[in-house]
């Protein structure tokens, strides 16, 4: 197995797709010559040319369209948004789009399509580069949404995506690209949508995180051991759908949850799954669910407040220690 | 840059005097001018007669026979609506029938065809069947679209029909993509896209026809120019109310065409699908055509004068062109009743259809929601 970073695995999973399947093409703003805007696409024009690998002009609505479009005829196109706060501009086109197109044609028009790119915070980038929207497009129905953690999963997970005949939206996180894992040598290793991960086994709580949160989480557990408590961490990996029974069977082992994101609580995800495993495993639970989401604020440029704004290890830890009566 | 088409019709000019910023110029509803209007009435009548005698009679009855199904058809709808077997927003194409056959007509079978909530008329001419339209409309299992889409999404896949969309302008990009599938694959067959006037102020618009024009896609856009986007007339809506000049803004070719005559679609719509498959170039076509009905089917309709709507139904478009046929002997009135008692019998065929298919069955509300469901 290869140790590279997310960055590579995502490329690896775009240069492998593309070779496989003619349908798929890749478009989106800075894509081709500039390599990227994030180097995700490094080197793809060079190999596939212009007809796989297509720059498109600023114009977010218009290519989620077109690209919507191209899949109700058989192709199968990766979008990227150069970061998913921009995605805000073609969510017509997502969600009244490629989401219901399916349904409304009683069956006769499927949606092969990834819409991919960062999401969440990066560095110092202030309120409308920061935006975790995980939860907007996981509360369609008609949509996928994936949410990688390690350099294996954005690869596995992304050649599922491209291979799956749904829309999925695929979301990466700027801070992570550079993520160093291990990622099998083989050419066809896929990871299914739909299924969570226990990144780390425990006994005394559940911490369930994605995307950023993952490697905090890890770390948070860590900690915990060295304090004598055991804390397994679930990575659902594929918000929509959700492998809730994954997450279920922990808390009925754990009976303790806390729940880390970097988006806004305010009905995001982490209130979701809440609800869920209130719904579910209520009498498990020994404490109430707790939460740490990223502040209920629009993300501040200053160093000091954008650090407050986060999810930390320290924050995670505590939480723990609260739902353990600790 | 393409080469920019002569308009075969003056197109209405910019209004001449810009109302000053921040106050609105009171005009009446009807913003053509009758003697003008009657004038081209005249050379428009030329104008069909000619075409005329470039086609074969067989294709011309086709084309008759397909705009009196519409009509009766959308007729058909109105009393059906008004008895509670239809729901929701139905949208009537009354008095656009030239625009979706003229067009359609024009095309090829394997071409793709998409349009707005607007969409039996293009459904109908692309060869959906009456009976499964209809039932679509009743919310019944045998619709196109399985009584899930309703009058405003209309699919039909066999027949290359790739929906009626209910967002204003939703369709344009993707029919945009469809043309770039088209291309990409190699095939030479082309899009063609409808909408009406007011989707021109969508942004989605120009961004398509950027798109289209800077990859040379082979996308036919038209311009279904009924004069208004509910009760709002174009002139309220549009600071610059030529829609064809548009095309200018990318290099696009463009034509500005009358909607109520089905041969004068039917030419431009010819001479944008050479262009899109020999040369791979989109085109703009504006078609001013006018609804004859309310916007909906609860539209008060308080927006413009009976003596307009009369105006216009004096160039009926199924009027002008039995007309013509009869003018230049390809039909007489055996053959108008003829295709009218034919036309009937597929309408009360299609009622009798929609009414007896059964409704959805329950588990049909989570069916068709993904296409590799997971779990
Ligand atoms: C984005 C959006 N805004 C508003 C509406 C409501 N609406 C439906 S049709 C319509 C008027 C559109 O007029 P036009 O494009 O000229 O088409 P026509 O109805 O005349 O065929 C409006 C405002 C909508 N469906 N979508
Ligand atoms: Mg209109």
């Amino acid at each position: 197995m290869a140790v590279i970073t997310i960055r590579e695995a995502l490329n690896q999973a775009l240069r492998e797709e593309l070779e496989r399947d003619e349908n798929v093409f890749l478009m989106g703003e800075e894509v081709g010559a500039y390599q990227g805007a994030y180097k995700v696409s490094k080197g793809l024009l060079e190999e596939f040319g212009e007809k796989r690998v297509i720059d498109s002009p600023i114009t977010e609505l218009g290519f989620a369209g077109l690209g919507v479009g191209a899949a109700m005829v058989g192709l199968r196109p990766v979008i990227e948004f150069m970061t998913f706060n921009f995605s805000i501009l073609a969510t017509d086109q997502i969600i009244n789009s490629a989401a219901k197109m399916l349904y409304m044609s009683g069956g006769q028009f499927k949606i092969p399509i990834v819409f991919r790119g960062p999401n969440g915070s990066a560095y110092q980038v202030s309120s409308q580069h920061s935006q975790a929207l995980e939860s907007w497009y996981a509360h369609f129905p008609g949509i996928k949404v994936v949410m990688p953690s390690t350099p294996a999963d954005a690869k596995g997970l992304l050649k599922s995506a491209i291979r799956d005949d749904d829309p999925v939206i695929f979301l990466e996180q700027e801070r992570m690209y550079g993520l160093k894992g291990e990622v099998p040598d083989d050419g066809d290793f896929t990871i299914p949508l739909g299924v969570a991960e226990v990144k780390r086994e425990g006994t005394d709580a559940t911490i369930v995180a994605r995307s950023l949160t993952v490697p905090l989480a890890l770390k948070a557990a860590e900690e915990l051991e060295k304090q004598g408590v055991s804390v397994e961490v679930i990575d659902p990996r594929t918000i929509r759908p959700l492998d809730i029974e994954t997450i279920i069977k922990s808390v009925q082992k754990t009976n303790r949850v806390v729940i880390a994101e970097e988006s806004h609580p305010f009905c995001g995800v982490g209130a979701e799954l809440s609800a869920q495993i209130m719904e579910r495993a209520f009498d498990y639970l020994d404490a109430p669910v707790k939460r740490i989401s990223g502040a209920d604020a629009p993300m501040p440029y200053a160093k000091n407040l954008e650090k407050l704004a986060l999810p930390d290890i320290e924050r995670i830890i505590a939480a723990v220690r609260e739902v353990a009566y600790l | 840059m393409s080469e920019l088409k002569v308009k075969p019709l003056k197109p209405r000019g910019p209004s001449a005097a810009p109302a000053s910023a921040g106050v609105v110029t009171e005009r009446g509803p009807d913003e053509i001018d009758q003697a003008e209007l009657r004038a081209e009435h005249q050379e428009r009548q030329q104008h069909l007669h000619a075409s005329i005698e470039g086609l074969e009679r067989e294709t011309l009855l086709n084309m008759l026979s397909q705009m009196v199904l519409i009509r009766r058809f959308e007729e058909k709808a109105a009393e059906a609506y008004t008895l509670g077997k239809i729901g929701g927003f139905c949208h009537l194409y009354i008095g656009q029938e030239a625009v979706a056959v003229g067009s359609i007509a024009a095309l090829r079978p394997d071409d793709y065809v998409m349009t707005s909530y607007r969409d039996h008329g293009h459904a109908l001419a692309r060869g959906t069947s009456p009976d499964e339209v209809m039932a679509e409309l009743f919310g019944k299992a045998g619709g196109c679209s399985a009584g899930k889409g309703g009058s405003m999404h209309l699919f039909d896949r066999d027949n290359h029909f790739l929906g009626g969309h209910a967002i204003v302008g939703g369709q344009i990009p993707l029919a945009t993509g469809v043309a770039f599938a088209a291309k990409y694959k190699g095939t030479d067959q082309v899009s063609c896209v409808y909408f009406g006037e007011a989707a021109v102020n969508q942004g989605v618009f120009h961004e398509s026809l950027n798109m289209a024009q800077l990859w040379k896609l082979p996308c036919i856009y038209i311009c279904e120019n009924n004069q208004y986007g509910m009760g709002t007339a174009l002139k309220r809506a549009m600071s610059l109310s030529d829609v064809s000049q548009k095309a200018c803004a990318y290099g696009m070719a463009s034509e500005f065409v009358d909607g109520m005559d089905v041969l004068a679609v039917y030419e431009a719509t010819r001479r944008a699908a050479a262009r899109a498959r020999k040369e791979s170039q989109p085109s703009l076509i504006e078609v001013r055509t006018y609804r004859f009905m309310g916007h909906s089917m609860s539209d008060p309709g308080n927006y413009r004068t009976r003596a307009e709507i009369e105006k216009y139904q004096e160039r009926d478009p199924v009027k002008v062109f039995i007309e013509s046929l009869k003018q230049k002997q390809i039909v007489d009135d055996a053959t108008i009743k003829e295709i009218e008692d034919r036309v009937r019998a597929q309408v009360e065929h299609a009622i009798k259809f929609a009414d007896s298919s059964p409704e959805p069955a329950p588990e049909e509300l989570h069916t068709h929601i993904y296409a590799n469901p997971i779990k």
